[in-house]
């Protein structure tokens, strides 16, 4: 059953990213990418890492792929000329994939891994503790140091997404958060005392 | 724990500094105090690189070994910090002329900085792709700093696509080697390639792993994003391109080739020989159809960092020290070339093509003079520094019976003195009409030029002895 499972999720990833390519209208592209990480999701349940692979539904399906949806619907990509440049060097790069494959095919063929290989190799599925805590344990403990550099090169893109794009107008008006709160009454507010019967 | 935190303190103070710089000129005054911001940067920078060099010594690793600090990472790492140090130093003036001193860009120099001191001591493959990705996400913004010009956005553009490319062949070539040999650690790699019988597995992994790092240092046949972005990018950003994130990228080169793959030399020899030559030829050949003195700076480094890969070939720990020693004095020769780049002006407008140095020698003798010193250096003229570290790598590829490679640098380097001395030769001999470039007053630009031009010089003496360093560097490397 699982061996089946197996394969049906494994054709379906390779499906889903052979048409991501090929298809010619991008919308679709974007579809068949989510059916790939959905593809993706169900080999990570075979595994046992049942984590990992809602992770890959929550984050790559609901934000990533929706977003690149939305980049694909709202930018105004002349995606037939792209064709156009693709067909072109289509033969070249044609000739250079299949080259890489059969060389795939020649180290993968007589693939084995080292003797001492499996002994080093971090356990696979956690047996006393469920997954997400295991993953824990091992980012926040072994992993502490590349986490923290995670954390900097979150840093990095945000600085530098601010950087490349915010523009400062003179026509927009701003909040200004501490303006807001050294307001005092006196000074925002006149009190007129209005005469019945009188305007001002 | 606290011992790790130690080993590392010069990582995380310079990241909690970029931090505190980021909030402090966010809640003060934004850009205008960007250039304080370099200022202190600057000091930072040498003060930190005066405590690495001096100060800490031993040979450690932490985290679990993904962390080594060792004489080659002090090493690589003071290099860095001098080199961003000297680039910072001379984008001042620049950038606030133009409008794009922004008080990121001290930030993001120093957040690259950081990645760079990751990669030179990154004992694990995750750390390695960590600190590359912190270095590369910084160095894409910077390329693109100057948003309003097509230019330096497509440099930018470039940049990244490409540099993303590379990080995709690098973490293929990651997951292969961790296939075999079960682990992400260097020291474990090391033992696991030895023991085995030279597996096609490991061998594609590490074709990938080096064609990664080949885009990093920009050797053929992965520079084609090279010239592009060292046109597009602001000119003082080219000069930190063409510098620290090279050393740092050389530098990992060889820790990787040699902490994790030290027993298997005779793998990745040929691989980085062909490189090297490839490089070498490129470099020299391609440049000489250029006017465009940045395109030219980038081919020229080009066939730079194949004469340092030439080192690395050797396999030997000679080899890795004439490597350390030619970078030190690359990064030297091109702080100020591009301090010289960076005063070419006419009517306030930069001119980038070399015909305009015409007749230059007539009247700014002293400036010419000094670029003719460094033009001498970079071709690898006998009596100048640039000379001796060629000859360093020479030996190191001589002695490790590379001598095909070592014939192919030599003569790749009278091919490449072609256009070095075009400049020469225009500045001395070149048409006296025409008109002159401005009389750029900047004392800091012209003060790194001359005092790289007299590094070149008196440097010959006895190097200011980063031989000594370079060796011990490299001792501690291959073992």
């Amino acid at each position: 059953m699982s061996v089946f499972a197996f394969y049906l999720f494994a054709i379906s990833v390779i499906t889903g990213g052979l048409f991501t390519v090929i298809s010619r209208n991008p919308v679709h592209s974007v579809l068949w990418l989510i059916l790939s990480f959905l593809s993706a999701a169900g080999l990570f349940v075979l595994l046992g890492a049942e984590f990992v692979a809602m992770l890959l539904i929550i984050v790559y399906v609901g934000a990533v792929a929706v977003l690149f949806l939305f980049v694909v619907m709202m930018l105004d990509v002349d995606f037939a000329e792209l064709k156009a440049e693709m067909a072109r060097y289509l033969p070249l790069a044609l000739l250079v994939g299949v080259v890489i494959l059969m060389q795939f095919a020649l180290a993968f063929g007589v693939w084995e891994s080292n003797a001492a290989a499996e002994s080093l190799r971090a356990q696979a599925v956690p047996v006393d503790r469920h997954n997400t805590e295991a993953l824990g344990l091992i980012l926040y403990d072994q992993y502490f140091l590349l986490f923290q550099l995670a954390g900097l090169i979150l840093l990095v893109a945000m600085i530098g997404a601010i950087v490349l794009t915010l523009r400062h107008r003179e026509d927009v008006k701003r909040q200004d958060v501490l303006a807001q709160i050294y307001r005092d009454p006196a000074a925002a507010m006149e009190l007129k005392d209005v005469k019945p019967g009188q305007g001002l | 724990m606290a011992s790790d935190l130690t080993l590392i303190l010069p990582e995380i103070l310079l990241a909690v500094y970029a931090m505190l710089a980021l909030v402090l000129a966010v809640y003060t005054r934004k850009d205008e105090v960007a250039s304080t911001l370099l200022w202190v940067t600057v000091a930072l920078f040498i003060a930190m690189a005066a405590w690495i060099g001096l100060v800490r010594d031993g040979s450690a690793a932490a985290f679990g070994g993904m962390f080594i600090d060792d004489a080659f990472s002090r090493f690589a790492k003071v290099t860095v910090l001098l080199s961003a140090a000297a680039v910072l130093l001379i984008s001042e003036g620049y950038m606030a002329k133009r409008g794009i001193l922004r008080f990121e860009y001290p930030v993001l120099v120093v957040l690259a900085v950081v990645g760079m001191m990751m990669m030179v001591s990154s004992g694990d493959l995750i750390a390695l792709y960590m600190g590359l990705e912190l270095q590369s996400l910084a160095l894409y913004v910077i390329a693109a700093l100057r948003r309003d010009s097509v230019k330096s956005t497509e440099a930018g553009l470039k940049y990244f696509v490409l540099g993303a490319l590379s990080s995709g062949l690098l973490l293929y070539g990651a997951s292969l080697v961790y296939g075999y040999s079960g682990t992400t650690l260097f020291s474990g790699i090391i033992t696991t390639a030895k023991s085995g019988e030279g597996s096609i597995g490991l061998l594609f992994g590490l074709v990938f792993l080096m064609a990664g790092f080949g885009f990093k240092v920009s050797a053929v046949p992965f520079h084609m994003w090279t010239p592009d972005v060292y046109e597009g990018a602001p000119a003082p950003v080219t000069a930190f391109f063409a510098t620290a994130p090279k050393v740092a990228a050389m530098a990992l080169f060889a820790r990787v080739m040699h902490d994790a793959f030290g027993g298997v030399v005779k793998d990745w020899q040929q691989i980085v020989a062909l490189l090297s030559v490839c490089s070498m030829f490129l470099g020299a050949v391609a440049a000489i159809g250029q006017t465009n003195i940045k395109r030219l700076m980038a081919f020229s480094s080009i066939a730079h960092m194949g004469y340092a890969l030439m080192g690395l070939a050797a396999g030997t720990a000679f080899g890795v020290q004439a490597m350390l020693i030619y970078m030190a004095i690359y990064v030297t020769m091109n702080v100020g070339t591009f301090a010289f780049i960076l005063m070419m002006q006419r009517d306030g407008q930069v001119i980038t093509d070399i015909g305009a140095l015409n007749n230059y020698a007539s009247y700014q003798p002293g400036r010419a003079m000094a670029m003719l010193v460094l033009m001498f250096s970079l071709a690898g003229v006998p009596p100048m520094l640039g000379f001796f570290g060629k000859l360093y790598v020479l030996r190191a590829a001589y002695d490790a019976g590379l001598v095909w490679l070592a014939i192919a640098g030599v003569i790749a380097s009278v091919i490449g003195a072609y256009y070095y001395l075009r400049i020469v030769y225009y500045m001395y001999f070149g048409d006296t009409d025409g008109d002159r470039l401005d009389d750029s007053r900047s004392r800091v630009l012209s003060g790194v030029l001359m005092a790289s031009a007299v590094v070149m010089v008196i440097g010959i003496a006895n190097m200011f002895g980063i031989e000594g360093a370079a060796a011990s560097a490299a001792a501690e490397l291959v073992q």
